[in-house]
Formats: C-alpha cells, structure tokens, sequence
C-alpha cells in the first residue's frame, strides 16, 4: 500500500534520517512526492506489462531499522565464492555490518565505505552523484528507494587506479526482514583511467522464514578511458521480492561489463541502464535466468546511444522450469548524433516444461542512419536432433539432456571474467541441472 | 541531391485530382440520429441497425488509443461527416447506368471498370467515399457460386452470410477504431468463396476518397467456405487535401476448413505535403481467422501513402495445423509516420506463422514495426519465424521495432530476427562503376531489400508497388 511508506516516510524524516545532509533530506523529499504521484505501476504500464507488481503493491512491507544482527559468517560462506583478500562490505537487512566487512588492503585513492560514512568523508563526491543518475521521473521503485536513502555502499577509484581484487558488496537477510523492506542504495564512481570489479549480491541466510522486499538502486559513472566490471547475483529466497535497478552513465571511451545472474525470489525485477554519453565506449549487457515453481524473474534493460562510435553487445539467456514466468525487455536506443553505432542484441529463452512462460520484447529505437543494429529472440525446448545425435553416440536421453542444458546456460556464463565468480555459478547451474 | 531527383521528390502525388460530382453528404457530427440516417439510406434490416447502435454506445464509452509511436494532433469526431455518396449511383443496375464522371475517375486512376479489365482477369469493385459504385466480372464469377460486391449489397441479398459472419473476428466492441467503423460503417466489399472452390481471378477492390470533410469507414468481409481459394487485392487513393482525413475501415477475414485467403494492400492515400500538411489518417483494423484445420491467411502489404498509418493484420490461428503469414513492406518519406506490423496469435496444435517486414524510412519519415507473436498454453508444435529489417536513408528519420514474444508452451519453436542498416556506400559505389545512376543504384538496392515481399504479390501489382516505391523514395538519396 502506498499509504504505508507514505506514513513511513514520515516517521523515518523524524528521527532515523534527520541525521543526513540537507541536499540528501530534500532528495528524499522529492522521492517520496514522485513515489506519491506515481503509485505502483500497472500491468497497464507498457514498461510493467509482463509483469504485475501487486502482491508487492498489496503487502505492507515496514521498513527495517534494527541495526543489530545475528548473522555469522559462517552464514555468509555460501555466498562469497571463497574468494581471497576481497574488500567486502556486508549489510544485513539493508544495514552496514562492520563486523562482518573488510574492505582492508585497498590502494590509496580507493573508497569502499558504507553511506552513513561517506556522508563525511566524500561529503562533495555524494552530492555531485547521488540521485543524479538514477532518474525517478518515470521509475516508481527508484523514487522509493530514493525516498529512503539512509544506508547502502560507496565505491570510488581515483583515476590511473586499477583495483585488483574484486570489490563485493553483500546484502543477506535473515529471518528479522520478515515483512520489511529492505533499500539499499549505492554509488560507483571511477575516475579517469580507472579499472574495477565490483559485485553486488543479494541472499538470504534463513531460508523459507518468509515474505520480504528488497528494492535496491545503484548508480555508478564510469569516466574517460574506465571500465567497470559489475556483477549483480541475485539469489534470495523463493519468499521474497525484488526490485534492483542499476543505472550507468559512461564517459568517453569507457567500458561497462555487466552481468545479472537471477536465480532467487518470488519476484524479481532487474532494470540495467546505462547512457553511452562519450565517443568511443562499449557497454557489454549479459545475463543468465534461471526459474522454476512458481517464479517470476523479468529483466529491463536499456542502452542508449547517445554519442557516435560505440558499440553495444547484449546476450540475456534463460532457462525456466516449472510454471515459471520469465520477462525479457531489451532496447536499444539511439540518438539522432550517435552515428557509426554498432549494436547487438539477444536473447535465447530454454523452456523446460510445459507450465513455463516466457514473454520476450527486444526493442530497436533508432533515430539515426549509419548504425548497423541487430537482434534476435529465440524460444523454444531442447533442440531434438542435438538430443538424437547425443543418444546415437551412446549418451543416455537424460545425461543428454542435462548436458544440452547446461551448455545453454555455460555459454553465457563463460563471458564472465572473474574465474571465483565463474566457476561457482558453473557449478550450481551444473548442480542443479544434474541429478546426480 | 541531382536536379533529375529533386524533381521527382517536388512530383505531384499523381491520384491527387478532385472529382467534381453531385453529392449526398450528411451533415458533419456523430449521433444515434446520423447512424439511423446512414442506416436508413442504405435500406438496412433491424438487427444491422441494433449491431451499429451498439456500437457506437460502446464507443461512447472508449477512449481514442494513444500508444502507438505517432503523434497527431486530437481529431474532433463530430466535424466530420460519415456519409457521402455520388448521386447518381442509386439504384445501381448496371455499369452502363454509372455516371460516366466516376467512370473517367477511375480510368484516370488506371482502374477501368468497363469490359477490357476482363482481358487481365480481375474483377474490381470501386468504393468512391460511401459507396460502391460499381462490381465487375459479377456474372462469371456466379456461375462459380462465388458472391463478390458491395456490403450493402449483400446485407440485402446475402443477409445469412453476412449475419453470420459480421464482428466474428473483428466484433464490434474490439478497439476504438474498430468501434467507431462497427457504427458507421458505409460500404466495403463482401466476397463468399463456396466449398471447395478455387476463384480463378483476382478480386480486387480499389477504394477512393473524394469529397472533403468526410472520413472513409469501408468494412470488408471475405468468406472462404471449406477447400475454398482466393487472392484478394485493394488500392486506394485519395485527392491532395490540406486537412487530414480519417479512414477507418475493418477488415475481417474467415477461412474454414482447407480453405486459404491471399490478401494484398498496396496502400497510396495521400501523404501530405513535404511539411505534414494533410494526409490521410489510415488508422485501420484488420484482421483473419483460420477457423478450420489446415486453413491459411496470408497477408501482404505495400504501405506508401497515409500521413499515419497504424494498422496490424493479424492471424488467429484456430485451426490445427493453419498457416499465418505477414509479408510487409512500409515506406515513409517527408512527414510520414508509420506504425504498423502484425500480431499471430498460435491456438491451434502445430500452427505456423512466417513474418517477414521490410521498414524503409527517408526524409523526417518515422517508421516502426510492432507484431505480437503468442503462443497459448494449448498450442502444441507452434512455429514462428519473424524477419524485420529496416532501412535508413537520410539522417533525419527514424526506424524502430517493436516486437513482442509470448511463449506459453515449451514445445513451441520462435525465432526473431530483426536489423536495421543504410544502403552502404561501397554498394552504391559498386553498381555506379558499372554503369549505373546514384538513382538506379538507390533503387536496385531497395527493390532487392524488398524483394521477398514483392514476390507474394500477384504479378500486375508487384510492379505497381516497385514504381510506387520508386516515387516514393526517389528524391531521398543522393
């Protein structure tokens, strides 16, 4: 109901959020005001069509403030890849957990700090980008999230800097998320010439416990001659809900690798944007959904050319099971100056069984003329005669099938760079695809 | 820009000409009293009447769509009129009895009505604002028990057929458009193809607006009894005008059992000046209904005209094993805005459809393709294979592709592939070096791009549309 974070928008500006700078406090303000205006989305709402956001609409979600929390790490081990000298940075139920962070060992001129922090120790970077990426004029969860801003992670690499382990920004909640709503909010900036990874995940510790909300919006900017590797893993519980959305705006020359792997939730929406503002930048959109039972993964995503020379390549790939529902929106947008645009775009959705549903809309918007743009959409079951040739060289139908499954999801999750990350999926998309 | 082309551009749409005949206009506005006039004139029975109130009560309780990519401004429903007829084409007896007015109008569209179109094998009926004025090739084609002619004729002679199958694909309440038309609607074509019977010529229907201040809401309705075959064909023009006019017309398409229907457009109202002035709004609903297994629709479409055209024909796929096909070629110059695609909806077990598009946008032309493929839970063996690709020319225009995928069972099969290009340098180049203008180089090219499409055509017209194209585009390159 909107009503509630209306009313919760009320009590956190009392106490929870008075502490935050007046530039912050008045960004709120005009998030919860669009927010207001704008309501929950309709399946009416060409961008919603696929989707219907009402059991989110229609639940009371109370927004989570204890800062306290019971999680291990042991708890976490499930879900950091084992990875080696990370900077990590952990939230539990949307909050920092210093205890269960380390973001030691990073170069000089690198920030990984929680908000509340760089609220004073990047008090002008803040300022300069936060909410100044992310637009709200048009997207309703984006102006919650924006109404709400209170804690989330920072990420800033000065120029020349090349981060070389991975940055992971964890957000796990446990059974005391039960009805709340989660909003993390973060910012990457990388200056000029500057390299990172940085991996965002959503989990849940207490699995089965109950229905919760996460709605989390990042905005990074990637100036000149930078590349930003951004891996979003969602893998929450089947019971909970959610919204991310990552909003990119790139400077010239710069790159953006992204990656969404979506595998958890009741409901899931991904929205992955980003602008290619300078000449010469690549943006490189891939992802892998994988649903079953009942589930309802969709993904947004937008690149919008807006300077000439860039090159756009997309590859969303899905499997789903069950009587899941899987939504795939891509456009591709080009401005009438982004002349010599090279993009491609596609999307391959496996079907597994018969209850399964997929609606797929990849979108050409083109305004000007020396482009080459391209995309394709398949759907269907497991190719028969691959299935035939597999058993006549003496696979047995279901190691046949299991095999031709995996290597649909393998195929785009061999783009991904980071071998931890990598390898992990590889094996719980192997794991599950396999009986044995 | 060479000067050859730059006249070619300036050219005058040809069809643009005004015929100066008596008219019986009703007044402009929209009521319950306008649609019991219009009902009236045309002799309808009672329950033709209910069907249009109906109608319109549903329409009063619509709102205009605004979804699709055009933009235009608000269109005043009561400052049109809704009927307008020559004359002199009550009671119509014969061609001989037509005013010989509207005889040289059609001549003069290169659609003469008289005894030689026998020699090419087609039969025309000619839709002039409200009414037929005319239907060819009546007899012959009634030794075959083939019933080809105007709507209004057959709700007199034919009332079962047309009762029976009025509003079963398009019903009255479908969109606004298509609301709007089930109300007011003056004439179209009807054609009833018997039982296994195979027409043996064209059927063609050429539409023409001429009075001013009037909207075109024609309704066809095309029967294809079991094992039945035809190949349908309508043009249309319209005089230069400096308002925009409305056309709304319905197109409902039944094949049963066996039965296939070929439907070719090659569409050229008038698209306004340079500057968007005028034009012809061809906001139209169209759409087929393989009803019986084994059945096929097949839709062809050459897009030239219309200052915005917003128009999807679409195949509901019912039967088993039927057959859906979209072959689509737009083309939109100057002002023009384009909107158009299909939708395929897969009911029936082992349905296959093929979409092939070819958008072309010149000048500050906007074009956009937008198909619907849906496949229901039920609909077991589907296979859809979509192509569309569009082409720029000129940095000023727009090409988008809207296309929607919804695949709700797994053994479904569906492809989409869609690119959009300019015409390379290196190949106009190429064709230059051998001898060719920048011109024919242009239009080798296009004509290529286009040439899956044009191959659907019955042969007469595939030509028709490679100069209309040609007209069209000439000027845009250089």
């Amino acid at each position: 109901m909107i009503e509630t974070y209306l009313k919760g928008f009320e009590a956190f500006s009392r106490n929870g959020g008075a502490a935050a700078p007046s530039w912050a406090r008045s960004l709120r303000l005009s998030g919860i005001t669009r927010f207001e205006e704008l309501g929950f989305p309709s399946t009416r709402n060409e961008d919603w069509h696929f989707t219907s956001v009402a059991p989110i609409a229609e639940r009371d979600f109370a927004p989570l403030t204890s800062a306290t929390s019971g999680v291990s790490a042991a708890q976490l081990a499930p879900f950091t890849f084992g990875g080696e000298g990370w900077h990590t940075l952990v939230f539990v139920n949307g909050r920092y957990d210093a205890g269960l962070s380390s973001a030691a060992g990073l170069p000089d001129g690198v920030s990984v700090l929680p908000l509340a922090r760089a609220y004073d120790e990047l008090p002008l970077l803040l300022e300069q980008h936060v909410g100044r990426i992310a637009s709200i004029d048009a997207h309703t969860f984006t102006a919650l999230n924006t109404a709400f801003i209170n804690d989330g992670a920072v990420v800033h690499v000065g120029k020349d800097i090349e981060v070389a382990r991975p940055i992971h920004l964890l957000f796990v909640s446990d059974a005391k998320a039960v009805d709340g709503i989660a909003q993390p909010r973060n910012l990457i900036v990388l200056d000029r010439f500057a390299k990172a990874t940085v991996i965002e995940s959503y989990a849940t510790v207490a699995r089965g416990a109950g229905a919760y909300f996460t709605n989390t919006v990042t905005e990074a900017t990637i100036g000149e001659g930078a590349t930003l590797t951004h891996l979003k893993l969602q893998r929450e519980s089947a019971q909970a809900y959610h919204v991310g959305t990552l909003d990119v705006q790139q400077g010239r020359d710069s790159h953006l690798v992204s990656f969404s792997f979506a595998i958890g939730a009741a409901l899931s929406r991904t929205n992955v944007y980003t602008e290619l503002r300078g000449e010469g930048c690549g943006a490189t959109l891939n992802g892998l959904y994988l649903g079953d039972d009942r589930q309802h993964i969709d993904h947004q995503t937008r690149i919008e050319h807006i300077a000439p020379n860039c090159y756009s390549r997309e590859l969303y790939k899905g499997i789903l099971d069950g009587a899941s529902h899987g939504v795939f929106n891509g456009k591709v947008y080009v401005h009438p100056a982004a002349q010599k645009t090279d993009g491609k775009q596609t999307n391959n959705t496996l079907l597994l069984s018969e209850r399964a549903q997929i609606d797929t809309k990849p979108q050409l918007e083109i305004f000007a003329d020396d482009v080459k743009c391209t995309h394709g959409a398949t759907v269907g079951r497991l190719d028969e005669t691959s299935l035939f040739y597999m058993k006549s060289r003496g696979i047995n139908a279901r190691t046949a099938r299991e095999l031709l499954t995996y290597a649909f999801a393998a195929d785009v999750l061999e783009t991904i760079e980071l071998a931890e990350v990598r390898e992990g999926l590889e094996a719980a998309v192997l794991k599950r695809y396999t009986e044995s | 820009m060479s000067s050859s082309i730059e006249t070619l551009v300036n050219r005058e749409y040809q069809y643009g000409f005004v015929t100066d005949v008596d008219t019986d206009t009703i007044p402009p506005g929209l009521s319950e009293a306008v649609i019991r006039l219009i009902s009236a004139k045309k002799q309808e029975p009672a329950w033709l009447l209910d069907w249009r109130l109906k109608a319109y009560r549903r329409w009063l309780t619509m709102k205009e769509p605004h979804w699709a990519n055009v933009t235009y401004p608000p269109i005043d429903y009561q400052e049109q009129s809704y009927y307008s007829a020559p004359k002199s084409v009550t009671p119509l007896q014969s061609l001989d009895e037509v005013d010989p007015e509207l005889l040289r109008t059609y001549e003069k569209l290169g659609i003469p009505l008289n005894e030689q179109k026998f020699l090419s094998g087609v039969a025309v009926d000619a839709i002039f604002d409200s009414v037929s004025v005319g239907t060819t090739m009546k007899a012959e084609l009634a030794e075959l028990g083939i019933i080809f002619c105007s709507l209004g004729e057959a709700v007199k002679e034919h009332p079962e057929l047309v009762e029976k199958y009025l509003g079963s694909v398009v019903p009255h309440s479908d969109n606004f458009f298509a609301a709007l038309n089930a109300a007011v609607f003056s004439d179209g074509s009807f054609v009833y193809v018997p039982k296994g019977v195979r027409c043996p010529m064209e059927l063609s229907t050429y539409f023409r607006i001429n009075a001013e201040g009037t909207g075109q809401f024609e309704r066809t309705l095309i029967v294809a009894d079991e094992g039945a075959y035809v190949s349908y064909l309508e043009g249309c023009t319209a005089p230069k005008r400096s308002t925009n006019q409305l056309h709304a017309a319905v197109v409902e398409l039944v094949a049963l059992k066996d039965a296939t229907i070929k439907y070719s457009t090659v569409q050229n109202w008038y698209a306004g000046d340079k500057e968007g002035q005028g034009g012809i709004y061809n906001f139209v609903t169209k759409r087929g209904k393989c009803a019986g297994a084994n059945s096929k629709i097949s839709w062809t479409q050459v897009e030239t005209g219309s200052a915005i055209t917003w128009k999807y024909p679409s195949v509901i796929l019912q039967g088993d094993n039927s057959t859906g096909e979209f072959y689509s070629v737009a083309v939109v110059n100057n002002r023009q805005q384009a909107d158009t695609g299909t939708k395929m909806i897969h009911i029936g077990r082992n349905t296959k459809s093929n979409i092939v598009s070819k958008g072309i946008s010149a000048g500050r032309g906007q074009n956009s393709y937008r198909g619907q493929v849906k496949v229901m839970p039920k609909a077991e063996g589907a296979r859809n294979y979509t192509q569309c690709d569009s082409m720029l020319v000129g940095n000023e225009c727009g090409a988008h592709t809207f296309p929607y995928i919804e695949v709700g069972n797994n053994s479904a099969q569906v492809e989409h592939e869609a690119s959009t290009s300019k015409i390379g340098e290196d190949q106009i180049f190429y064709l230059k070096q051998r001898g060719l203008s920048a011109e024919q180089a242009v239009s080798m090219i296009v004509s290529g791009f286009c040439k899956e499409v044009f191959k659907e055509l019955p042969m007469e017209f595939a030509l028709e549309a490679q100069q209309l194209l040609g007209i069209t585009l000439e000027g845009s390159v250089g």
